[in-house]
Formats: C-alpha cells, structure tokens, sequence
C-alpha cells in the first residue's frame, strides 16, 4: 500500500515545476504548458485525497477540473494565434502593451 | 510491487516535465508533456481511478496536446526563442518557488498522515451514479462552459472580411 503523503509531495512538486515552468519560459505556449501541468498536480491531489477519503467525489472534481482544462486550451490556443496574427510572435517580453 | 511501479512513474512525471522546463524546442516540450501526462494517468490507476486514468490519457495526452501541436505548426517560428537577458529573474523565481514549497507543505501538513484504505466504490459505474444524480446540475453547467469557449474561440480565431 503506497501512502497517500507520497502522492500528496509528487503533486506539490508537480505544482512547483509548472509554476516554474510558467515564469522561466519565454514563448507563450510553453507557459500554458505550464497551467496545464498545475492543473494536473491540482487533479492528482485531489484524486489521492479522494482515496484517503474514502469517497467518489474527489474524482468527480478532476472530472470537472478535465473538461475546464480542455475549454480553457481551445480558448487560450486561439488567443495565442490571434497574437501571434498581430505580432509576429509569441515571446512573453514581446506583449508588453495593453492595445495595439 | 505498487511502490516500484509508484516510483517509476513518478521519476517519469517529473523528468519530463524537467524535461519540459529544459529543452528550447516547443515540439519536444508537446512530447514531454504527453509523457509527463501519460505517467500521470498510470498514477491515477494507482490510486484506484480507473476512469479517470483513461480519460487523462485520452483527452489530456490525446486531444490537448494534438491542439497544442497544431497550434505550434501553425506558429512556427523559425529562429528560436532567444537566449534569458536577465539573469536575476530566474534566482527570483527560484527563491519564490521555495518559498512556495514550504508554504505548500505547511498547507498539506494535516493530510501527509492520512493511510487511505481500498476504496469499496470506485468504478465507471458508481463514478457515472454519482455523476448523473448529486452531480447533475454542475455537470449540465459544464455543457454550457464548452459550448461558450467553442463560440468563443470561433469568435476569436476568425478573419473579418476585407472590405
């Protein structure tokens, strides 16, 4: 029986490297990667947490917390081509105005 | 034999997402995402979710990662990202993520003693139960929100016509 405090620091680490991913990286894709890694470590403490709980509810969530990850890549994914439309480019430093 | 299994594809998980923070190319870091993502569902199996290991690897490893690398055709830029100017950005980030480490252990601390015995319920069948009867309503909300970011990243992505 593996305890669940092992999967309770994977996910802390999980959650640590995509934050890190999302402040080291430079091109716009690679940060969302790093959301997308953040919700992952997110689904995997709950799903340990369900486990010691003893309930389904847990895994219901990660169910939820799946579908808004998948809505929230198409719209991010169309929000970085239309960046990429405007300028040329999709390097973080390079969007640093409001309007235009 | 589940804790060798554990570890592997946790040194896995990590390693590609290293991997990830590593390598400058974004079509290897779509690829090590979909290894971090699979090895996460082969965790999601451990801990007695069967279902939801399945849907991680179809529409995290599969349909996410597929538009992620469609997008990165689309946006293919040819030189590169250029190498960091500032270097002290990434000593600040560094110190911030300990920071965050602790304060997420000290968050986690009450359930780091929790054991977790085998689970009585947890198939398709009892998942899709609960799904359908106390969960009916968020799960209807849920069916708005994709219809919303479907309209909405249509909306986005079109071309006005040139007039």
């Amino acid at each position: 029986m593996i305890p669940i405090s092992y999967f309770l620091v994977l996910s802390i680490l999980l959650f640590i490297l995509g934050v890190a991913a999302f402040f080291i990286k430079r091109d716009l894709i690679t940060m969302f990667m790093g959301v997308e890694v953040m919700l992952s470590a997110a689904n995997l403490a709950f799903i340990a947490l369900a486990k010691a709980a003893n309930s389904i509810d847990g895994q219901i969530i990660v169910f939820f917390i799946i579908t808004v990850a998948a809505a929230e890549a198409a719209v991010g994914m169309a929000i970085i081509l239309l960046v990429f439309r405007q300028k040329k480019s999709i390097k973080s430093e390079d969007i640093k105005l409001m309007k235009g | 034999m589940a804790i060798i299994i554990f570890f592997i594809l946790a040194i896995l998980c990590v390693g590609s997402v290293l991997g990830m923070i590593i390598s400058k190319n974004q079509a290897y870091n779509a690829l090590f995402l979909i290894l971090a993502f699979a090895s996460l569902g082969g965790l999601f199996g451990l801990l007695d979710a069967p279902f939801i290991a399945v849907v991680q690897i179809i529409i995290y490893a599969g349909a996410i990662m597929i538009l992620f690398i469609f997008v990165i055709m689309m946006v293919n830029v040819r030189e590169g990202i250029p190498p960091e100017k500032k270097k002290w950005t990434l000593y600040l980030s560094m110190g911030l993520a300990v920071v965050l480490v602790i304060e997420l252990i000290f968050a986690f601390k009450g359930a780091f003693s929790l054991t977790g015995g085998a689970m009585e319920k947890s198939g398709p069948t009892e998942l899709g139960r609960v799904l359908f009867t106390d969960y009916l309503y968020p799960f209807e909300i849920t069916s708005i929100l994709i219809i919303a970011a479907l309209v909405g990243a249509i909306v986005l992505i079109k071309r006005e016509k040139e007039e």
